[in-house]
């Protein structure tokens, strides 16, 4: 099947999903990303790319810090940013999602940033654009469902590339609530395309999806083995929900077993970093002294995410149907 | 005086750049702290050599014009963007531009917007290895090793080997 991301030449017109992107389209996005990262520490903070271009946050589910990093990212490349208050628009009046989409382009629309709350809402909008022949607009996930977060996974991928230089010699974990996590997702095969030689996956029984042997994956429902040696951490979110429901017994017995405290930190390489996509809840999946500890590195991934999607808009934007 | 050359001829870089350098030593003989800025690639491996040559090491920059081009919205983005880094105080400094090959000018317009988003620069000068005519804009270099006549369909761009040693060659334009 056609990857509805690419063009007819293979260049990325849309990003929906890491999964089956090629190796070197991410790392022309991470190369790129690294030429926007000193933008930030310039007097002036902006490059005119995207002059005159504008660009749609459609967040119909909640995300402060995705929302507000693609409003910068959007405004440093010289765009026109519209936040659209969804909760109050035209989708609680009842108007179809693709309606909503039509009548944003005929508002001409260069740009859609989608956060969704179901699985395939951005595939779905990039799919009905190219077949209406409306494909000079772009359309970028933001995270949708639990199916992928593809802006983060490449963040944290310019994250380890910039503390790890090189991926091919790099043990990787990611901890905890792999189930309901599109960011492990994207992470997983971002690394694998990237050829991280082992990723594993630690977390409760209850929080693993099957099928992750299948995409290489090593998996440890103990947190003190699966933690051995390895050279990047990846916290994820415990979200509360989870508890309420039948997954977990609680946000203290989690902690034992799976936060991250400095004495299991420990238990990895001396040089390990420990990134989280964030929001964080202290005490829940990290303990206070790792999240501030010199390993690590969660405040340089917001800086990085800038970057990232500065590169993604651009790279976007530049590409032609 | 620049040289005029063509094609035919072939181009002898190292006489090329030593005119160019005598040229900018000259035309810099009363800023003591001039700072040099080459445009990525062959501006940049030029720049490192002029800022050698000058004893300028701490005031060298480099830019890479891709966020600026005015062909984005037709070619995209160039697929192979390098780090513009220019660490000194571009506030009040006499920056020399340095290019490979001065053609059309456009090139030169998005380097002067790269700097004056760093800041204020007292004076701009150009130094370019050849010029080959064809300006679509109003840009005029201060230092030029020579004049270049090329057949038309055929341009003009400095590279580099793996020992790190430098040549003028010419190509077809859709090379």
């Amino acid at each position: 099947m056609h990857n509805p991301q690419l063009n007819k030449n293979g260049e990325l017109q849309h990003l929906i999903t890491i999964e089956g992107l090629p190796k070197a389209i991410i790392n022309h996005i991470l190369d790129t990303a690294s030429s926007f990262v000193s933008i930030s520490d310039r007097e002036v903070k902006k490059v005119p790319l995207m002059r005159g271009k504008s660009v749609f946050n459609l967040f119909f589910e909640n995300s402060t810090r995705t929302r507000t990093t693609f409003e910068i990212a959007s405004k440093r490349l010289s765009a026109d940013v519209i936040n659209l208050n969804i909760a109050a628009s035209s989708t609680s009046k009842g108007e179809s999602l693709l309606d909503t989409i039509d009548n944003l382009s005929a508002m001409h629309a260069d740009m859609f940033v989608v956060r969704h709350a179901q699985s395939g809402a951005p595939y779905l909008i990039a799919k009905h654009l190219n077949d209406t022949k409306q494909n000079h607009v772009h359309v970028v996930n933001a995270g949708d469902g639990r199916h992928a977060h593809p802006t983060q996974g490449l963040l944290d991928m310019y994250t380890i590339r910039h503390y790890k230089k090189d991926f091919t010699n790099l043990r990787v974990a990611i901890v905890g609530d792999i189930l309901h996590s599109r960011v492990a997702r994207s992470d997983i095969h971002a690394l694998t395309t990237l050829g991280v030689p082992e990723v594993r996956a630690i977390g409760p029984h209850t929080l693993l999806p099957g099928g992750l042997e299948q995409m290489g994956v090593r998996v440890f429902t103990n947190m003190d083995e699966g933690l051995k040696d390895v050279d990047v951490i990846i916290m994820l979110r415990l979200q509360n929900e989870r508890m309420s429901g039948a997954l977990l017994p609680s946000a203290g017995e989690y902690f034992k077993s799976y936060g991250l405290t400095p004495e299991r930190l420990a238990l990895a390489s001396p040089d390990a970093i420990v990134m989280h996509p964030g929001p964080m809840n202290r005490g829940v999946e990290i303990d206070s002294a790792v999240a501030d500890g010199a390993q690590a590195v969660i405040l340089p991934q917001v800086t990085f995410g800038i970057a990232v999607r500065m590169a993604v808009m651009s790279i976007l934007a530049g590409t032609h149907a | 005086m620049p040289t005029h050359i063509n094609d035919a001829d072939g181009f002898d870089f190292d006489a090329l750049y030593r005119d160019l350098l005598g040229q900018v030593r000259t035309g810099l003989a009363d800023v003591p702290d001039a700072a040099i800025v080459g445009i990525h690639s062959g501006g940049a491996w030029l720049a490192e050599r002029l800022a050698a040559d000058l004893g300028l090491q701490a005031r060298l920059g480099f830019i890479d014009v891709s966020f600026y081009r005015d062909d984005y919205a037709r070619k995209g983005l160039h697929p192979d963007v390098k780090p513009t880094r220019i660490e000194f105080n571009v506030d009040g400094a006499t920056i020399v531009l340095v290019d490979d090959v001065l053609y059309t000018g456009r090139t030169v317009r998005a380097a002067i917007n790269v700097l004056f988003d760093f800041g204020r620069p007292q004076r701009i000068m150009l130094a370019a290895l050849a010029d080959r005519g064809g300006r679509e804009l109003p840009v005029a270099a201060d230092f030029v090793g020579a004049h270049a006549q090329l057949a038309p369909g055929r341009s003009l761009a400095l590279s580099r080997d793996a020992a790190g040693q430098l040549s003028l060659k010419t190509e077809d334009d859709n090379a």
